[in-house]
């Protein structure tokens, strides 16, 4: 008895109390969260999900299925392809006056001047505020706002991800080797060319693969959305899990992984040949 | 002058997929921008202003914080707990059949979304935040499996293994010799899951499964957007705190 009490913990006690705090910490975490295990198993849920996951196998492969699939699927890809777009229209010019990358003031003093900071802080808060707002959130007021359809999950794309490409951007250009941009500034060229000779060059390959990193995220993003309504292979999921359509569901999952897949490769190789 | 064409044909295969974008989708935004639907997207924009501000609704979004609040942290915390039993079967330590199926599993638990998770546990578990809470619990699991297997795999053996040489179980070598090493990381994965579901635990709710986004989602189905914008800016200032908290915390303990 002595022996083992020699080779105990002596750290024991205050884990012991500490698993004990978070414990009670827990307790009304638990209570909001309608923590009950045992719902999943009365008869009633067991009966639905049983019926539901029989369901699974095999997965629906009906030619009309299939054909509905691939046309939600393309409309998932040109969504966030076609939102990806919208949001780069919005967030080139943002993340041009967002950035210090170009202020001619903070070139001749040191600091930026007062104006210039003026007109970047606005315009960093509505970048923040675009991206603060998840997408689906945007998706779901558009959908009220523009009607069911792709047309709201593009506009919420184009709005979120210009709030952050329009950051990155701007992180972007400051990021970059500063020395071109102020001797293109010092020497009198506007804003613009010192952006296109001096940032540009130093800062695309960045910019590029930033993009098409978001490019897949907006791929991702555009599934979910159809849950509120906005279109795409996560609308045809949304429907399915509502009729209990469980061979459906399974088919439309595996679709979504392949879309996943394909989407990461086609950037990948693109990042290869352009970046 | 290779590069150049092929990089110029990659460019034009990109222009070329933008415009078929746009022309599958039939995006009618010449209809979208005419004065009528202007209007009337403006009315709805103003209905939105002012947010609401009574006290009985404020009190109501302060629950529903807390129970987005609660809805990611006890998920989170159901899939560091059920992540770090997979992991070890994930990690080999338990044999090579138990390693390929538990990969298996959380790669499959991974790669379904969260939301389509709450959709399956609202079946499940019925409306409410349970049911996100098991979504959540889901989607992590095979996240946090994953890194945390990751990380056992790369720590060193031999603390585990002198523990073993001079004698102690398999049990307490791994308690005493490997855990210590990798609780840090696991730890470190655990916040940062957390802090992305925060901002999931959310959104959820728009498919039934609790939270902010429950009452989002109910709010506007009802047509009353000043509420619904109180919702909205109460997700901004949980989303903006978190961040905050997160990049502070980051700082610190670098």
């Amino acid at each position: 008895m002595s022996s083992r009490a020699r080779w105990q913990d002596p750290a024991a006690t205050p884990r012991a109390l500490l698993t004990l705090a978070l414990l009670i910490l827990l307790w009304p975490g638990l209570q909001l969260t309608e923590f009950r295990p045992q719902i999943l198993f009365n008869a009633q849920n067991r009966e639905v999900m049983g019926r539901f996951l029989a369901g699974f196998w095999p997965p629906e492969t009906s030619m009309e299925f299939l054909l509905l699939l691939g046309r939600a699927t393309l409309e998932t890809l040109a969504m966030a392809t076609a939102g990806l777009v919208l949001a780069l229209l919005l967030a080139i010019p943002l993340s041009l006056i967002a950035t210090r990358a170009l202020s001619i003031s903070k070139l001749l003093s040191g600091t930026p001047s007062w104006a210039g900071r003026f007109l970047r802080y606005p315009v960093r808060l509505v970048l923040v505020v675009l991206r603060s707002i998840p997408e689906i959130v945007w998706a779901l007021l558009f959908v009220r706002a523009v009607g069911l359809g792709p047309t709201a999950g593009v506009l919420a794309i184009a709005i979120t991800y210009s709030g952050m490409l329009g950051k990155v951007y701007a992180e972007i250009y400051e990021s970059v080797d500063p020395q071109p941009t102020r001797a293109l500034l010092q020497s009198g060229s506007s804003r613009l060319a010192a952006f296109l000779y001096g940032v540009l060059p130093n800062a695309a390959q960045e910019l590029t693969s930033y993009t098409l990193y978001r490019w897949e995220c907006a791929v991702r993003a555009s599934v979910i959305m159809g849950f509120v309504g906005a279109g795409g292979l996560g609308q045809m999921i949304d429907l399915s899990i509502r009729m209990f359509a469980g061979g459906e569901v399974v088919s439309i999952l595996l679709t979504f992984l392949l879309l996943v897949l394909v989407a990461d490769q086609i950037s990948l190789q693109l990042r290869r040949r352009l970046a | 002058m290779r590069p150049t064409l092929s990089a110029a044909f990659w460019l034009l295969a990109i222009i070329a997929s933008v415009v078929a974008s746009f022309a599958y989708l039939q995006l009618d935004f010449i209809s979208l921008v005419s004065s009528d639907s202007r209007v009337q997207m403006l009315d709805y924009a103003t209905s939105f202003f002012p947010p609401n501000t009574s006290p009985a609704w404020l009190s109501k979004l302060w629950q529903g914080s807390l129970e987005t609040l609660a809805i990611s942290a006890i998920g989170t915390l159901l899939a560091a707990l059920f992540g770090g039993a997979f992991s070890l079967l994930a990690a080999g330590r338990l044999g090579g059949i138990a390693k390929a199926i538990c990969r298996l599993l959380l790669n499959a638990l991974r790669s379904v979304p969260e939301l389509v998770w709450a959709a399956l546990m609202v079946l499940a578990a019925g409306l409410g935040p349970f049911a996100g809470t098991l979504a959540i619990a889901l989607h992590t699991t095979g996240v946090l499996g994953r890194l945390f297997a990751e990380a056992l795999e790369n720590t060193p053996p031999e603390p585990a293994n002198a523990l073993r040489a001079a004698g102690a179980s398999a049990t307490t070598a791994f308690l005493y010799g490997t855990l210590p090493g990798v609780i840090p990381q696991w730890l470190a994965y655990t916040l940062y899951r957390w802090e992305n579901n925060i901002r999931m635990a959310a959104v959820l709710g728009f498919v039934g499964a609790g939270g902010l986004g429950q009452m989002l989602h109910v709010t506007l189905s009802l047509f009353q957007q000043s509420k619904a914008m109180s919702v909205i800016l109460a997700m901004l200032v949980m989303v903006l705190v978190v961040d905050a908290l997160s990049g502070w915390l980051r700082a610190r303990l670098g």
